[in-house]
C-alpha cells in the first residue's frame, strides 16, 4: 500500500468538534443488540469512555428516506450516487448534463461544510434523493441536506485509544434499504439507521492489533455486505467477507491467499502464504448479468519478491467472486511475485467494448504497474487477457505474453533483499487506488496518472512481529526519483484501440485523486498540490474551469441532482499517501512545499443563478 | 516461565489488570523472540545489544499488562557513563525503559540505530535519545518518549514508578 516516507507535516490540529455545538438536540444513540462481548471485541475492553457509541442527532432527522433496493442499485436514477462509483460497473460516470462544457465556467460553490478533522478525505459524497452521506477520517459519518448543506445527524464511531492508523481515511458508506454500512480502521463494521444515524448492529471483521483494518466502502449485492481487509504492510493474509445486511451475521469469508488444498496454494512456498498480504481495500465492481463481483487484490508481503518466492496468487490480481457464497470463479494476475508494492486493488471497470469489429464484455484496469489492461469476461467467471499497454514510463516489464498477458521482468529493476533497486513507476504506481473514470458518452477512460515518477528501495529480511509494520524495506532507502517536474498527468485513453487520445501534464505536482466524468462532456478531478479542483473538456483535455479549495483534494467527486438542479460535490482534505508523495518529492529535490494545509471541507457547486429579467 | 500464552498482543483483555499501565513493583517480560513471556533479568542484558520490547507483568495477579498497545515498553542497556543525570535517576545499572509507542502517530518505535545508539520509529522516522529522557532528535514526533523508571531488586528488574508522561500519539480527529 503506501510508502511510509518521512512526514514533515505540521502537527495535527486539536479536535475541533468537541467544541462545536449544533444548537440542536444532542442524543446519545443506544447501541442496539450490543453484548458485552461485542463491546470488549471492539474496544479490547479499553474503558467505559469508548464502550458506548454516539450519534449526534439534529432535531429534524430525516423524515422521508428512499429505501435502497437491488433494483435501484442496478439502475440508479440519474440524479443519485448510491454506489462507490455510482454504478456497479465502476464507471464513475454521471448521465447528468445540465453542467456542461459550454457553461461550466459559471460553476460556483453553493455551500460548504467543515468536517472538523484532518488527514485524507477520500470518500465520495453519497446521495440518495436529496440526502447526502459523507464519511471522513476518524470514523465519522455526516448526514446533510444535499441541497442546503444543513446537518441532519452526525455519527462518530469511537476508535480504540491504542490504535495506530497507517492510513487514517475512509472511503464512504454502503447503502441498503434503510441502513448505511461503515467499515472502520479498527476492524469494526457498523450498520446505521440512515434516518437517525443510530447504530443498528456492529461486528468485528478484523483484528487491528494484528494489522487488519478497514478503509473501503462496502459493496452490497442482494443484502450481502461485502468488505475486505487492509494490512499489506503488516503481513496479514487478505480476505473478503460478507455479512447479512439486516443482522450483521457473517455469511462467508474468502481468503485472497489460498491455504493448503486450495487452488493456487502451490504458488507459495513454505509458510509464506500465512503472511502473504493480498489485502483488499477498494470497493469491488459487480456484473448482475453473471452475478459476479470483481475485486482487486493488493501487494504481496513483505515487499521484496525473494522473501516470498512463487507467483503468489491472488496478490496483484483481479478475482471474480460469487457474492452468494464467496467462491472464487476466476482470476487474472497482472504481475506475478510482486516486489514493488503494486497493489492492483482498484477493481476493473466493466465495459461493453467494440474492438476490431467484435463486441464483448471487457474488464478495463489502468493498473498500479503502469499498464492499461483490457481483459475479457467469459461466462462462469473465467477471465481472458486481451491487451496491455503502458500508460506511464515502465522499465520493469521486458515483454508481455501475447496470449496470457504474463509479463517477463528486467531483473535489474526487481527489488531484492540487500540490494538498492530502482524501478519505474514507483511503489505508488502509474495510478494508485484513486479511480479512473469511463465516460459512457466519449467511450474513453480518464486516468489520474503519475508519469516518470520512479522510485527505489533496499530490501531487508526482518521477522514479522504481529501488529508492527513489516515492509521488508529499509525505510532510509525509500526514495522517489521524478524524471521531470511533470509528474501528474491526466490521460484520456481509448481502451478499444489501446491509444492515448489526449493528456494534460501538471507542472510541479503529483496527481492523486479519483476522477468523475459526466454526460455534460466533462471530467472533474482534484489531486494536485495547488489545492485546485478542475473541470476538463472530455473530448480535448482543455481546462475549462478551476477552483482553489481549502486543502488538497484526494477524494472522489460526484454529480447529483435535487429539484431539477445539478450539483458537483467533492471533499477537499489532504493527507495519507498524497502527503507522503509530497514529502518524498520535496526530499527528491522537486520544488514543492511539503506544507499542503490539512482539514476537511465538503464543497458543493452549481451553476451561478442568472440575474432575473426585469 | 511466566507471561504470555500466545505471541504478540492479546486478542482480548478480560482482566482489567492487563489494560492498566505499568505500575511500581511490576516485573518485566520479553515481548517476543526466543524468551517471549519470560521475566527479564539484568544479568541477561548487555551493553551494546540492540533495544527490544517488553511488557510489564503484574506479579500479584500473575498477568502481563498486554491488553493495550499503549503498554508496550522499549528497553536497552547503555553504558552508564553516557546517560544524562535526569535519565540516570530512572535507570537501573544502565538499563533504561520507555514507552514503545511513538508520540507522533502511535507506531511502535521498533528500530535501534546501531551507530548513534538511538531509537527510531519506522513509520515516520522520528529519532529519540535513550540517554536523555527520550528527547526527540529528529522527525515529526512532538514530544519525548515517556520514560519508565526502573530499579533492581535482588536479581530482578522492577518498575519503580509510572510513565513520566501520557503515553500515546497526538490526539486528533473527532473529539
Amino acid at each position: 500500500m503506501g510508502c511510509v516516507a518521512k512526514s514533515v507535516r505540521v502537527a495535527f490540529a486539536a479536535s475541533l468538534l468537541s467544541a462545536v455545538s449544533y444548537g440542536a438536540v444532542m442524543a446519545q444513540a443506544v447501541p442496539q443488540g450490543q453484548s458485552q462481548e461485542q463491546a470488549a471485541q471492539q474496544g479490547g475492553g479499553q474503558g467505559q469512555q469508548r464502550s458506548e457509541a454516539q450519534a449526534l442527532q439534529a432535531a429534524q432527522g430525516i423524515a422521508n428516506y428512499s429505501l435502497v433496493t437491488q433494483q435501484r442499485l442496478e439502475n440508479p436514477e440519474p440524479g443519485n450516487w448510491l454506489l462507490y462509483r455510482r454504478t456497479y460497473d465502476g464507471h464513475g460516470f454521471s448521465p447528468l448534463n445540465q453542467i456542461n462544457a459550454t457553461n461550466v465556467q459559471n460553476l460556483v460553490p453553493v455551500w460548504t461544510f467543515s468536517t472538523g478533522v484532518v488527514e485524507g478525505h477520500e470518500a465520495p459524497p453519497m446521495v440518495n434523493n436529496g440526502v447526502m452521506f459523507v464519511t471522513t477520517p476518524y470514523a465519522q459519518v455526516i448526514a446533510l441536506d444535499a441541497k442546503t448543506g444543513d446537518l441532519k445527524w452526525r455519527y462518530k464511531h469511537p476508535l480504540p485509544e491504542d490504535l495506530f492508523q497507517l492510513h487514517p481515511t475512509n472511503r464512504g458508506v454502503g447503502m441498503w434499504q434503510d441502513k448505511l454500512y461503515l467499515a472502520n480502521v479498527d476492524g469494526i463494521l457498523v450498520a446505521l439507521d440512515a434516518k437517525t444515524g443510530k447504530e443498528v448492529w456492529k461486528t468485528k471483521v478484523g483484528d487491528y492489533k494484528r494489522g487488519e483494518y478497514l478503509t473501503l466502502e462496502p459493496l452490497i449485492v442482494n443484502g450481502k455486505v461485502m468488505v475486505g481487509s487492509s494490512g499489506g504492510e503488516f503481513g496479514v493474509r487478505g480476505f473478503i467477507a460478507a455479512y447479512d445486511a439486516d443482522t450483521g451475521k457473517q455469511l462467508w469469508k474468502t481468503y485472497t491467499v489460498p491455504g493448503p488444498g486450495e487452488p493456487g496454494h502451490d504458488t507459495w512456498h513454505g509458510d509464506s502464504w500465512k503472511t502473504g498480504g493480498g489485502s483488499v481495500w477498494i470497493t469491488g465492481t459487480y456484473d448482475p448479468k453473471r452475478n459476479l463481483a470483481y475485486w482487486g487484490v493488493g501487494n504481496a508481503a513483505p515487499w521484496p519478491g525473494d522473501e516470498h518466492p512463487g507467483d503468489n496468487l491472488y496478490t496483484s490480481s483481479t478475482i471474480a467472486l460469487n457474492p452468494d457464497n464467496g467462491k472464487i470463479m476466476g482470476h487474472h494476475q497482472y504481475h506475478w511475485n510482486d516486489s514493488w508494492d503494486w497493489d492492483e486493488i482498484d477493481a476493473p471497470m466493466l465495459v461493453n467494448m467494440n474492438k476490431d469489429g467484435e463486441t464483448f464484455d471487457a474488464l478495463v484496469h489502468p493498473a498500479r504497474d503502469g499498464y492499461l489492461w483490457v481483459l475479457r469476461q467469459n461466462n462462469g467467471g473465467d477471465i481472458e487477457f486481451v491487451s496491455g499497454e503502458p500508460f506511464v514510463g515502465q522499465n520493469v516489464f521486458k515483454s508481455i505474453d501475447p496470449k496470457t498477458g504474463r509479463p517477463t521482468y528486467n531483473e535489474e529493476h526487481v527489488p531484492k533483499v540487500g540490494k538498492d533497486v530502482s524501478f519505474c513507476p514507483s511503489l505508488w504506481g502509474g495510478k494508485d487506488w484513486p479511480s479512473a473514470t469511463y465516460s459512457d458518452q466519449t467511450k474513453l477512460v480518464y486516468i489520474p496518472a503519475n508519469n516518470g515518477m520512479c522510485g527505489s528501495y533496499e530490501g531487508v529480511n526482518k521477522k514479522l512481529i504481529p501488529g508492527q509494520l513489516w515492509l521488508g524495506a529499509d525505510p532510509d532507502s525509500l526514495k522517489l526519483h521524478p524524471e521531470s517536474p511533470h509528474v501528474g498527468d491526466l490521460q484520456a485513453w481509448d481502451p478499444a484501440t489501446g491509444k492515448e487520445v489526449w493528456s494534460h501534464p501538471f507542472q510541479g505536482t503529483q496527481l492523486f485523486a479519483s476522477a468523475l466524468s459526466t454526460a455534460g462532456g466533462l471530467v472533474f478531478v482534484g489531486g494536485t498540490n495547488d489545492r485546485m479542483f478542475r473541470a476538463f473538456d472530455a473530448k480535448t483535455g482543455k481546462v475549462l474551469w478551476q477552483q482553489k479549495t481549502n486543502s488538497g483534494i484526494m477524494a472522489m467527486p460526484v454529480a447529483f441532482e435535487v429539484d431539477g438542479t445539478e450539483y458537483i460535490a467533492v471533499q477537499s482534505g489532504w493527507g495519507v499517501d498524497a502527503q507522503r508523495i509530497q514529502d518524498s518529492l520535496a526530499k527528491a529535490g522537486m520544488k514543492v512545499d511539503p506544507d499542503v494545509p490539512q482539514g476537511g471541507v465538503i464543497w458543493v457547486f452549481a451553476l451561478r443563478q442568472q440575474p432575473s429579467q426585469q | 516461565m511466566v507471561g504470555l500464552s500466545r505471541p504478540g498482543l492479546a486478542d482480548d483483555a478480560d482482566d482489567p489488570a492487563r489494560m492498566e499501565r505499568p505500575q511500581k513493583g511490576d516485573l518485566l517480560v520479553y515481548f517476543d523472540g526466543d524468551h517471549e513471556g519470560q521475566v527479564i533479568k539484568p544479568a541477561d542484558l548487555k551493553v551494546g545489544d540492540p533495544s527490544f520490547m517488553a511488557w510489564a507483568y503484574d506479579p500479584q495477579k500473575k498477568v502481563p499488562r498486554d491488553g493495550s498497545r499503549l503498554n508496550m515498553i522499549l528497553m536497552v542497556r547503555l553504558d552508564p557513563a553516557t546517560i544524562k543525570p535526569d535519565e540516570a535517576s530512572r535507570a537501573a545499572d544502565g538499563i533504561v525503559a520507555y514507552s514503545a509507542i511513538c508520540t507522533h502517530q502511535q507506531c511502535p518505535v521498533a528500530e535501534w540505530l546501531e551507530e548513534s545508539k538511538d531509537f527510531r520509529c519506522p513509520c515516520h522516522q522520528s529519532v529519540y535519545d535513550p540517554r536523555d529522557g527520550g528527547k526527540v532528535m529528529s522527525g515529526p514526533a512532538p514530544r519525548p518518549l515517556p520514560a519508565l523508571p526502573l530499579v533492581i531488586a535482588g536479581d530482578e528488574l522492577q518498575v519503580a514508578g509510572p510513565f513520566t508522561a501520557r503515553v500515546g500519539g497526538e490526539k486528533s480527529g473527532v473529539g
